[in-house]
């Protein structure tokens, strides 16, 4: 019992936030399998961006504002490839390629950036992240088509700049919907269910025989995925589940792509330089005492960050199917980061579940805050003023509670 | 060389490439055959419009709290305070003192809750300052969308509640400082009263920061631990300092108001801090040093640029916003730039 409400007290943020939700939920009068399906979508689209601000957290460089600089990036590639014409899956490897180098580029400079300002890295980022936003509009509304001669249909009529929106109708659902000799990859929920129950059973499998361990837990694990996968069999032939069975698509590619970023950043933190990033977020002139290049891997941490926003921005837009090319990536940093502090994670400190659980709750709470306000006040833009009031205090009362910590440790160490 | 090369350092790069930009554009402006009478005059007005903004800054980099980028909060007092002066339809002189009046009367309010915020959270007031700024002006969205207002200029023609995203003050107050004594010097337009107004607020500031008060807040901005040993009350300086700073951008948005002919609600104020920011940096001002001057040739040079850039740009490229462009990147270049100058912890 202590325990349990240990548990719920250092979870206090993502309980607050899952209580409004199911209270938003319970206001909107929206059918839970219409939500659910907007929810999937929503997590798809955001979840990469969300974890790609795990690492320079690790780093203790905090919050990453500057992933808007990978999202810029991401979007370049996706205007390139509009441009050149290249279609499908082909078009998505292509825009990832594209915004690989482009990422790496503009992370090493805001790496280089934010060296300078070591412990302003969090408002440095932020303006670095307006700052290259001019840059970007400047480039994509004057020099394409203006300096450099572009033939496209995205381009204005004017013969200058790119248009407001871009389409991708020919990319959209390229990775979600990736068909494999023909056969559709964005299933119905209870296959994807299904799919997930079997994928995470072999990988539990794999990971007890590589370690020659096989005892509780492993058991607990196995019993969950082949309840998960007796359930979604037994929910598919029931009536009750068809409307549910019908509107959420679970995008399989896109997902095991996400747990393969997941699984990555969990064996890179155990690397020789997820260990140095460790001990730089730990206390940095320790780290750099004992020999580890500081300055270097700092700007490396940024650069993996950049680039994982990037792609993460090139699957929100595969998804989406039209993209907004100025002002898509503008609210990024401030979305995500309030998503993964939802989610529980602080400033020192982020976790892979963390940014699961906060994309979760954050979008759920998007989706359903104008819904809500609808019924309520017969008017959605209530509910939208009041879900980015809410982005924006619970960034800033994270903010404030992590500045009480790091003062109360001081108080300690010196007494 | 040596000489130049330290007369370069004394005036500053940024103010250097700003004023080139200036001639540059200038230059472009009479080559395309510009109205260059109406060009400075558009400046003159938008370099006072947007002055008291500026001058926010100053206390509150005086007392150490760094930009105050949660600028948004005293503007929202000053839309509160603007709103309900054309609400009791207060026309003309009345109009205008009283929305200053109660301006400053809610941005202290305002501003005194603000900088206790601020203490507790000291070395990290930029960060949080912005995000709470935000929070505070989408707060004041729902206030806006609610509030019980019935003068017709405010509310929605169709809808019957709720604020308009902007209020015009035409049958209010419109120009009225800009009209006050204002004479013409061959075709340029002087906006005399709008100059001796924000020349006024200027010099109470200025004086302030001279005397007791102002130097007290000065050595508690200095060296907070060597102000507290000679008995120096960090923590109230600090307060005064930022509900100053808060009360002058409640006023400023209504001379700014006065002299744009609307007051913008909603979203409006999100965005309105930075180029008040670029403007006090520009000027000279670090996070460590701050005068009155700084802000108000800051003022001068980036209104100036951004005043005249706009019809050279539309020239150059049509119902484009390279302006907007423009001032995003330099306004944010010229804060990026000054953050990477007060340098970090080092190693």
């Amino acid at each position: 019992m202590k325990k349990a409400k240990q548990l719920l007290l250092s979870n206090m943020v993502p309980v607050l936030f899952g209580i409004i939700c199911i209270i938003g939920i319970i206001l909107s009068g929206t059918p839970i399998s219409t939500i659910l399906s907007d929810l999937v979508n929503r997590f798809d689209r955001n979840i990469l961006l969300v974890l790609s601000l795990i690492i320079p957290v690790t780093c203790g460089m905090g919050m990453n504002f500057g992933i808007v600089l990978g999202a810029m990036c991401g979007q370049m590639g996706l205007i390139a490839v509009t441009i050149m014409g290249i279609d499908g899956i082909g078009g998505i490897l292509a825009a990832a390629l594209m915004a690989f180098f482009a990422a790496i580029i503009c992370g090493f400079l805001a790496g280089k950036i934010l060296n300078r300002t070591k412990g302003q890295e969090m408002i440095t980022s932020m303006i670095v992240g307006y700052f290259s936003n001019g840059i970007y509009q400047f480039i994509f509304l004057f020099v394409v088509g203006g300096i450099i001669k572009v033939e496209s249909d995205i381009i204005l009529s004017g013969g200058v700049g790119i248009k407001n929106t871009v389409a991708l109708d020919n990319m959209q659902y390229a990775l979600d919907n990736l068909s494999i000799f023909g056969i559709s990859t964005r299933v119905d929920l209870f296959s994807g269910i299904l799919f997930f129950s079997i994928f995470f059973a072999v990988l539990f499998l794999m990971q007890a025989a590589l370690r020659h361990q096989f005892g509780k837990k492993q058991i607990i694990q196995l019993a969950a995925c082949a309840c998960c996968a007796a359930a979604s069999q037994i929910m598919t032939r029931m009536p009750a589940f068809t409307v549910a069975k019908m509107l959420i698509r679970i995008p399989i590619p896109t997902f095991l792509l996400t747990i393969g970023v997941c699984l990555l950043i969990q064996q890179f933190m155990k690397t020789k330089l997820g260990q140095d990033m460790r001990a730089i977020g730990h206390d940095r002139e320790v780290a750099g005492a004992s020999g580890i290049k500081v300055d270097q891997i700092r700007i490396i941490s940024v650069i993996i960050s950049t680039v994982l926003a990037a792609w993460g921005q090139i699957i929100f837009y595969q998804n989406l199917g039209t993209m907004d090319a100025y002002y898509g990536h503008e609210k990024v940093g401030t979305f995500c980061v309030a998503a993964i502090l939802i989610g529980g994670a602080s400033v020192k400190k982020a976790t892979i579940g963390q940014a699961v659980l906060g994309t979760i709750l954050f979008h759920l709470l998007f989706n359903v805050s104008p819904l809500a306000s609808q019924q309520l006040f017969n008017n959605s833009m209530v509910g939208g003023y009041f879900r980015m009031t809410l982005c924006y205090a619970v960034i800033a009362v994270a903010l404030m509670l992590h500045v009480f910590e790091t003062r109360a440790k001081d108080k300690e160490q010196r007494a | 060389m040596e000489t130049i090369k330290r007369g370069v350092r004394k005036f500053g790069m940024p103010r250097i490439i700003i004023i080139a930009f200036i001639i540059v554009i200038l230059i472009g402006a009479l080559l395309e055959g510009q109205d260059m009478a109406a060009l400075i005059s558009d400046s003159l007005v938008r370099v006072g419009q947007n002055m008291l903004l500026a001058v926010a800054m100053l206390p509150c980099i005086l007392v150490g709290a760094g930009l105050n980028m949660g600028l948004a909060i005293g503007i929202v007092c000053g839309l509160l305070a603007g709103l309900l002066s054309v609400q009791f339809e207060l026309v003309s002189w009345a109009g205008f003192l009283a929305a200053c009046a109660m301006a400053l009367l809610f941005g202290s309010i305002a501003g005194v809750l603000y900088g206790r915020l601020m203490n507790m959270v000291k070395g990290s007031e930029m960060l949080i300052g912005n995000y709470l700024g935000s929070a505070v002006v989408y707060l004041m969205c729902m206030f806006w969308f609610a509030a019980p207002f019935t003068n017709s200029t405010i509310i929605w023609p169709m809808g019957g509640t709720g604020v308009r995203t902007t209020v015009p003050v035409s049958d209010y107050y419109e120009k009225i400082l800009n009209n006050f004594l204002a004479f013409q010097i061959g075709k340029v337009t002087v906006p005399t009263g709008l100059f001796l107004f924000v020349g006024a607020v200027c010099a109470v500031v200025y004086l302030f920061t001279r005397s007791r008060t102002g130097t007290v807040l000065r050595v508690a901005g200095n060296n907070q631990a060597f102000a507290g040993m000679i008995g120096v009350n960090v923590n109230r300086a600090r307060i005064i300092g930022i509900a100053l700073s808060t009360m002058l951008a409640a006023m400023g948005i209504v001379v700014y108001a006065q002299s744009y002919g609307f007051y913008q609600t909603y979203e409006g104020p999100l965005t309105m801090a930075f180029t008040p920011m670029a403007a006090i940096l520009l000027g000279g001002a670090t996070m460590r040093s701050v005068k009155i001057r700084h802000a108000v040739i800051g003022s001068f040079l980036i209104q100036i640029l951004l005043t005249t850039a706009l019809p050279v740009c539309n020239q150059l490229f049509p119902e484009s916003n390279l302006s907007e462009v423009f001032r995003i990147i330099i306004s944010n270049g010229i804060i990026l730039y000054a953050l990477s100058q007060a340098g970090g912890e080092g190693r």
